[in-house]
């Protein structure tokens, strides 16, 4: 194995590592070269600096998934109260709230299939999500933005995959957050997802984005996935068929899950 | 194999990123059996960079076979109720770095094939998930494995848990350096 040195993220440099050097390292690691036999989400991704001591630095070994890995954990109804997929309602499980208020913000739908790799849905499955409010901030204790806090907004969600494989969000649209990867970084909107399939292998948590984002073309994360294509496979379309009347605005994304590696037989 | 022949290209994952604690943890989640049963045992580990550093915003799951081998397929994770057994848990690292579950062992799903833990690991830095498994230590079965015999005993040593003084066993996950855990890719 190659040992190569790495380099160590102190203060100094984020304070002093520029936009223009992230999309300089960006725009260096697109070359046809360096994406040449990269997987889909590189993890060893310089640009975003807590890559660097976060990555596994020998390849993935290949292993027949046994029997408890061609099996997912079970969720249902049990588990998932129909109302944690309205964000609005400040209802989710935990959230200690005296809620009477709306959340602030530009009010919107996101929905969408999950699918297997061969477009069969994934039915009665779990799919969590969290995010920033309209304003860019979290609800958590390591969040350092000073951006204002939503006490109408939790910003948690979970439901549980219809039998199309449909999810369905009530939420705000999230505002972009900075960060501390370099000086004056900034993330694009995105709302964190989490899915099982049918699989474990098909474990997924991935970042869901908004249409336009003019933040893209900056963020190392988004740019950590090789390929335009997969890219694109993050964003969100807006879809006015979602959209309600006076009320709030929709937006489709559909995820594909890896896989299967079971033989898949009719569900009873 | 079909997914080596899939229609649809899978969506990326993206980093789980610093918040994963306003989304994720609930009660009860680490505890797939209630503290005190019979046959509980406590599975923990501290989850470590590339520097030999704990990682405080790492989350790992597991998802085990029951100790006579069979495989839940019940709801309620999210919900326990103390006495359906889900074979599923979750755990966020605390500010050392340290993940646990309180669990029983797995059983083998098939006659002379090793128990183990399936694994999946997110953390912060982390751009996209990675799978490992915790064997159990000394288990006749993990000779003949498949996975286990490819790899060298150093390597080995990385997925097999090490049982502490008073039974609980330890599994620490090196993302990264000399102790690096063995990460799977299954298709």
């Amino acid at each position: 194995m190659t040992v190569t040195p790495v380099p160590v993220l102190s203060g100094w440099e984020a304070e002093t590592l520029t936009q223009a050097d992230i999309v300089a390292e960006i725009a260096a690691l697109a070359s046809h070269d360096a994406v040449e036999g990269a997987p889909q989400t590189r993890t060893n991704y310089p640009p975003y600096r807590s890559s660097i001591l976060r990555h596994p630095t020998k390849e993935l070994r290949y292993a027949d998934p046994e029997t408890i890995e061609l099996w997912s954990p079970c969720f249902s109804e049990r588990d998932v109260h129909p109302l944690e997929a309205d964000l609005t309602l400040g209802a989710h499980h935990g959230w200690n709230s005296q809620v009477t208020g709306q959340p602030i913000g530009e009010r919107i739908t996101v929905s969408g299939r999950v699918l297997d790799g061969d477009g069969r849905p994934v039915v009665g499955q779990l799919v969590e999500v969290w995010q920033a409010n309209a304003a860019g901030r979290y609800v958590h204790k390591n969040e350092q933005h000073d951006a204002p806090i939503d006490p109408n907004f939790a910003g948690i969600g979970r439901c549980i995959t219809g039998s199309d494989g449909s999810y369905w969000f009530q939420t705000i649209k999230p505002g972009p957050y900075p960060w501390g990867n370099h000086r004056n970084a900034w993330r694009p909107a995105h709302i964190h997802f989490s899915f099982f399939g049918r699989e474990f292998t098909q474990r997924l948590i991935t970042q869901m984005y908004f249409p336009g984002d003019p933040l893209f073309a900056l963020d190392p994360i988004y740019h950590s996935i090789s390929d335009l294509q997969d890219r694109n496979a993050l964003v969100a379309a807006y879809d006015h068929e979602l959209s309600v009347p006076e009320h709030s605005l929709g937006f489709r994304w559909d995820v594909v899950l890896s896989g299967p590696n079971r033989t898949w037989m009719e569900e009873a | 194999m079909t997914g080596l022949n899939a229609l649809l290209r899978t969506t990326p994952g993206q980093t789980i990123g610093p918040y994963l604690g306003q989304g994720l943890p609930f009660t009860g989640d680490n505890q797939l059996v209630p503290h005190g049963t019979t046959g509980a045992i406590c599975l923990h580990g501290v989850v470590y960079d590339g520097n030999g550093a704990p990682i405080e915003d790492a989350l790992v799951e597991i998802w085990q076979a029951a100790p006579d081998g069979t495989v839940a397929q019940a709801a309620g994770s999210l919900d326990r109720d103390g006495w359906t057994f889900t074979g599923w848990g979750r755990a966020a690292c605390d500010r050392t770095g340290e993940y646990s579950f309180t669990t029983v062992l797995p059983g083998a799903t098939e006659d002379g094939k090793p128990p183990f833990f399936a694994v999946v690991v997110f953390a912060r830095g982390l751009l996209d998930k990675l799978f490992t498994r915790i064997y159990l230590p000394g288990h006749p079965a993990n000779t003949a494995d498949p996975l286990l015999c490819s790899l060298d005993e150093a390597q080995r040593a990385t997925l097999v848990a090490t049982e502490d003084a008073v039974g609980h066993l330890r599994f620490d996950i090196y993302l990264q350096g000399d102790r690096e855990t063995v990460f799977l890719r299954h298709g």
